[in-house]
């Protein structure tokens, strides 16, 4: 037993706390505007209008929420499985607030109006170095712990971990390669993109579509590779699958951006390429699914009460559930129904909400007791209730979404004999209603799930102290 | 060569390379490490003062 050397629990228990905070604003934001579509009255300024709000809330989830949980379960997990305290401290805190300062300028900077137009990456170039800057040193922090890591092997949550923040670097250099200028002087800075035409839009959902598969994916699968197998007790299912997962996962993801373009000025053959990408992409993310559930083989009876286990085992249901819906959907003549649609943005959401922020939820559960030192959250009850709002209000949003969507895609293709328009754009529009009402139920849900969390977290803080005492263990002997 | 060539050939041998991969990991010469390696978050006991109780307050 070591006494010098601690674990740097600060900037975990930093970015865990956050993550709710940020869970709620985010999700709060994307109450307001489910409300909106239904309610238009509610857009009552321009800085608080649904196309302001709108990239303010998938920004606010994707890199304050998510991005929040990854840096903690990252910090936290490599540090333990690597049996060393994290590599510059100095520069993991200015990880941390750096990162809150980017938050906090995408709040300013969306609902004045300034955005690069760019879907997930809407923000001017000032803050696009910023992110730069503070991303190369999250690797620094990374790289540099698994550099001091006292195990031979790299434990697989690190390799997900590893990739997720070496490929959010390359794609934010490449998507956001612009010109900088300034429009009316020091506070109005502008980016041009340095592509145009369609090879902008590819470069865009290369992006995009990556976005989705390395920063909501492999960081996320990085945590169930962890804390699954923590929480659970056991062993992964197949370790050997989950390195077929990895390399798998990073050979097929980068290509199936085209399929964000299908029926656009993108060459045929780009589309057919993304498509069948896309649909290879359903045996790694099925494997990965699996081998996340059979962790729990032999086991199942610890998911009656343990409301973190549900947490987990459930996001990963939803994983697989729209890891098969997303390939489904990449095909072209699918595609051609559900495209601008809905039914997308349901999709999106059984990923974001049944996915993510499920997997993330319960990591953050695991994690928060650790590093206040209490042996478990200041209520275990208000977990399970939190985790039956969750289930249920994601369950409402996707169906209610499915059912629109659709709808959608057969009023607008719908003709008469003779050629015309079935329906106007406007009578979809009248049609959707009742299905957006249900979206902000379940939205609404799902946020008061976030605001118990919250509750029980400074609960738990209230009765715990900040542990900064943690010794770094010597690794087990091999076997 | 036409820069096409350069790229087909490259994606072959990513292909192959992952096929390499697959072989690699399921060789059973893998078996005995890949065990010990899914024991490395297992193996890494809390703390006793954080610990989940229970029996863990071996240290």
């Amino acid at each position: 037993m070591q006494s010098q050397a601690t674990y740097n629990y600060k900037v975990v228990r930093q970015f865990a706390v956050m993550t709710v905070i940020w869970g709620i604003v985010g999700m709060l934001v994307g109450v307001i505007i489910a409300a909106q579509l239904v309610w238009p009255e509610l857009n009552v300024v321009e800085w608080l209008s649904y196309g302001r709000l709108r990239p303010l809330h998938t920004n606010a989830v994707i890199f304050a929420f998510g991005g929040c949980a990854l840096f903690a379960t990252s910090y936290y997990s490599v540090q333990r499985t690597s049996h060393a305290t994290l590599f510059a401290p100095g520069l993991a805190a200015f990880t941390f607030w750096g990162w809150q300062l980017i938050i906090v300028l995408a709040a300013l900077s969306l609902p004045l109006g300034f955005t690069s137009g760019k879907e997930y990456a809407e923000l001017e170039w000032p803050i696009d170095i910023l992110i730069t800057v503070v991303w190369v040193s999250y690797a620094v922090v990374f790289f540099g712990t698994l550099m001091k890591r006292k195990t031979p092997h790299i434990y697989v949550s690190n390799w997900f971990f590893g990739g997720f923040i070496l490929t959010v670097a390359v794609l934010h250099l490449v998507n956001s390669a612009e010109i900088p200028v300034f429009a009316e002087g020091m506070l109005t800075p502008k980016s041009y993109s340095a592509y145009a035409g369609v090879q902008d839009a590819m470069v865009q959902w290369w992006y995009g579509h990556n976005a989705v598969g390395f920063f909501l994916t492999a960081g996320f699968l990085g945590m169930m590779y962890y804390f699954v197998p923590k929480q659970a007790g056991r062993p992964v299912y197949s370790y050997r699958l989950s390195v077929v997962h990895f390399w798998a996962l990073v050979f097929t993801y980068m290509w199936a951006g085209p399929h964000h373009l299908h029926y656009t000025a993108l060459p045929d053959w780009t589309q057919s390429l993304g498509m069948i990408f896309s649909l290879i992409l359903l045996a790694p993310s099925w494997g990965g699914m699996i081998n996340g559930i059979m962790t729990l083989s032999g086991a199942w009876h610890k998911l009656r009460d343990d409301p973190i286990l549900k947490f987990m085992i459930t996001s990963l249901s939803f994983y697989g559930m729209s890891t098969f819906e997303g390939p489904m959907m990449s095909i072209k003549t699918v595609n051609a129904l559900s495209h601008y649609t809905d039914w997308t943005v349901g999709h999106v959401h059984s990923g974001a909400l049944g996915w993510v922020a499920m997997i993330a939820i319960g990591c953050t559960y695991y994690i928060i007791p650790r590093v206040f030192g209490k042996t478990e959250m200041h209520s275990t009850s208000l977990i399970n209730v939190h985790f039956w709002l969750a289930t249920l209000g994601t369950v409402l949003y996707i169906a209610a979404l499915w059912i629109s969507g659709v709808m959608q895609g057969l009023m607008w293709r719908a003709t008469n004999v003779d050629g015309t328009l079935t329906y106007s754009f406007v009578e979809s529009v009248k049609a959707s209603y009742p299905f957006w009402t249900i979206r902000v139920v379940g939205g609404t849900l799902f946020l008061t799930g976030m605001l118990i969390m919250a509750y029980n977290m400074f609960m738990t803080m209230a009765g715990g102290r900040a542990v900064n005492d943690a010794p770094v263990l010597e690794p087990a002997h091999a076997h | 060569m036409d820069i096409n060539d350069l790229r087909s050939i490259v994606t072959v041998l990513m292909f192959l390379a992952f096929v390499g991969i697959v072989w690699w990991a399921y060789s059973g010469r893998r078996k005995d490490a890949y065990e010990a390696a899914a024991r490395i978050p297992l193996d890494d006991d809390e703390p006793a003062d954080i610990g989940r109780g229970a029996g863990q307050t071996n240290h």
